[in-house]
């Protein structure tokens, strides 16, 4: 049975952990191969100073915004977008983490493992940025909706992800994209951040070894 | 895990991706995913659609409040819908036996069946008639694993996260308890050093092989113990005018065992007292020891919710085909 492991809290019990990875490892089990470095860790600097700017122009500074990380590695991009636009706008942005595992449409089909505790500050008629490292199918964005819509009404809700791989299963799309990588199916897009990964920021993708697929 | 019908069926618990490799981690896990939960309690809407389109049965064939009750509100937390058997308005009455009851509940499609009954071993029956995962909420003198799942979490919240070496004294009726051997099993597993502490007549008749010292003498123990579990004297097994009398008189139980306010005053000032409820006051427990900064009383109540959320989540929820 072929089945996409489109997020990182759905482990597959028995395989092989590949290491430090911001999306699942692919899922027929095939070896894999690193095929390409996207992002070393100063591209990812770049990448995300870029996004804070650009948060900051979307909403006509960043008074009215707050951060919301997705776990795992959403919730530290979120930090360091803050720190980002602390520095150069001098307005201390509020930073929240949520978990979406309780609102994911895969409960039962896979074990789904809940990643830490939502901790999201009152985000009623605010700006919320949903924080992602890697958009795929839309459906970790679209469980993290309706975590978010239980918690306060928004203003407006913008999403903010590292790396955008396609594959698009709902009519989403990111409001601001650090990479627009496209990739095949059976490819596997890791991001390395240190306060999660062991090892420097970085960003690569992964997939079957040249000609095997 | 396909049911929970003691607390050594945590040690195949799967939820965390690999299956635990022991009873102790298995309960780590349960408890470390107890605190998702706490946390989905504490909201304004304090609900998730995580078991949306599953159905919670509570078969209680003996009184409860706070068990069914807590049962009951984990499942609407998780969206599920629930479904009560009391047996005092149901077909029992009318001579229906266990096995057609499962069977009548089975046959309307359920996921989860939440077990009471006065006989040991009863959860473990239905389990063996069903699809649906069982949870044992306490059968006669054996288990109640919930119980000793949010007593743990509730401990941990004061003196985790790692129990080692943590000193509990459990004093009552040991005999009659299923709350206390669920609790001898997970918090040993957890490290924790345990003295039971009762009048003989309130041992069970065979208690080696158990992990835990024996003591007859409540006052002996009080100075050195960092929790006092007290149980409940349960006077609908020990009838002061029946056969089974096993102490005198509940004065005399309350003077030697109790804990009192003198002997709460001889404690050291971070020793916790916790209770399963319901409490008799006045007898294991004092009203001012209840009411007191070491009481844990409501606060295990409170968690009791979060645990069950947990545990049903783990049966039902997370589990799913490993593909």
């Amino acid at each position: 049975m072929h089945a996409r492991d489109d997020a990182a809290n759905t482990k597959r019990p028995g395989t092989d952990d590949p290491g430090p990875m911001g999306e699942g490892h692919v899922a027929s089990g095939a070896p894999v191969v690193l095929r390409t470095r996207v992002f070393d860790a100063d591209d990812l600097r770049r990448a995300l100073t870029r996004i804070a700017h650009e948060i900051v122009e979307r909403n006509h500074g960043a008074a009215n915004v707050v951060l919301v990380g997705l776990y795992t590695r959403g919730v530290a991009l979120s930090r360091r977008l803050a720190v980002a636009i602390e520095s150069f706008e001098g307005v201390a942005v509020p930073v929240g983490a949520l978990d979406v595992s309780f609102y994911r449409d895969d409960i039962g089909l896979r074990p789904v493992v809940p990643l830490g505790p939502t901790e999201v500050p009152d985000v009623s008629g605010k700006v919320v940025v949903l924080v992602d490292d890697v958009l795929f199918t839309g459906r970790t964005a679209r469980a993290a909706l309706d975590a978010l819509l239980e918690l306060g009404r928004p203003r407006a809700v913008q999403l903010a992800v590292l790396v955008d791989r396609g594959h698009r299963e709902l009519p989403l799309r990111a409001d601001f994209v650090g990479k627009n990588l496209p990739t095949r199916a059976v490819e596997d897009v890791r991001v390395r951040l240190r306060e999660v990964d062991v090892g420097n920021d970085g960003v690569e993708l992964w997939g079957p070894p040249e000609g095997a697929s | 895990m396909k049911h929970l019908l003691a607390v050594d069926d945590l040690a195949e618990l799967d939820t965390s991706g690999p299956v635990a490799t022991s009873l102790r981690t298995g309960i780590e896990s349960m408890l470390d995913l107890t605190a998702s939960f706490v946390e989905v309690t504490q909201r304004d809407i304090p609900k998730v659609p995580a078991l949306r389109g599953k159905t919670v049965v509570s078969l209680f064939y003996e009184d409860s409040t706070r068990t069914r009750l807590s049962f009951e509100a984990a499942a609407k937390r998780l969206g599920a819908d629930t479904m009560t058997f009391s047996v005092a308005t149901s077909s029992v009455n009318k001579g229906e036996s266990l096995l057609d009851t499962v069977q009548t509940i089975e046959a309307m499609g359920v996921h989860a069946i939440v077990v009471r009954h006065s006989a040991a071993g009863a959860p473990h029956r239905v389990a063996s008639w069903t699809s649906a995962s069982v949870v044992n909420a306490g059968d006669g003198r054996h288990e109640h694993p919930t119980q000793a799942l949010l007593d743990a979490f509730t401990l941990r919240r004061h003196r985790g996260p790692s129990l080692d070496g943590c000193r509990v004294a459990i004093v009552g009726d040991i005999a009659n308890s299923r709350v206390a051997r669920s609790n001898v099993v997970a918090l040993r597993a957890l490290g924790c050093d345990l003295t039971l502490v009762g009048p003989p007549t309130l041992m069970p008749s065979r208690i080696d092989g158990w992990p835990v010292a024996v003591s007859y003498d409540l006052d002996d123990v009080l100075a050195d113990v960092d929790v006092v579990y007290l149980l409940r004297i349960q006077l609908e097994r020990i009838d002061a005018n029946g056969a089974d009398v096993r102490f005198p008189t509940l004065r005399e139980y309350s003077a030697r065992w109790g804990l009192t306010a003198p002997r709460a005053a001889r404690l050291k000032p971070d020793t916790l007292v916790m209770h399963p409820g319901p409490m008799n006051r006045g007898v294991e427990i004092a009203a001012e020891v209840a009411d007191s900064v070491r009481s844990l009383v409501t606060e295990q109540v409170a968690n009791g919710v979060a645990v069950r959320m947990a545990v049903l989540w783990s049966l039902v929820g997370s589990g799913g085909p490993v593909v």
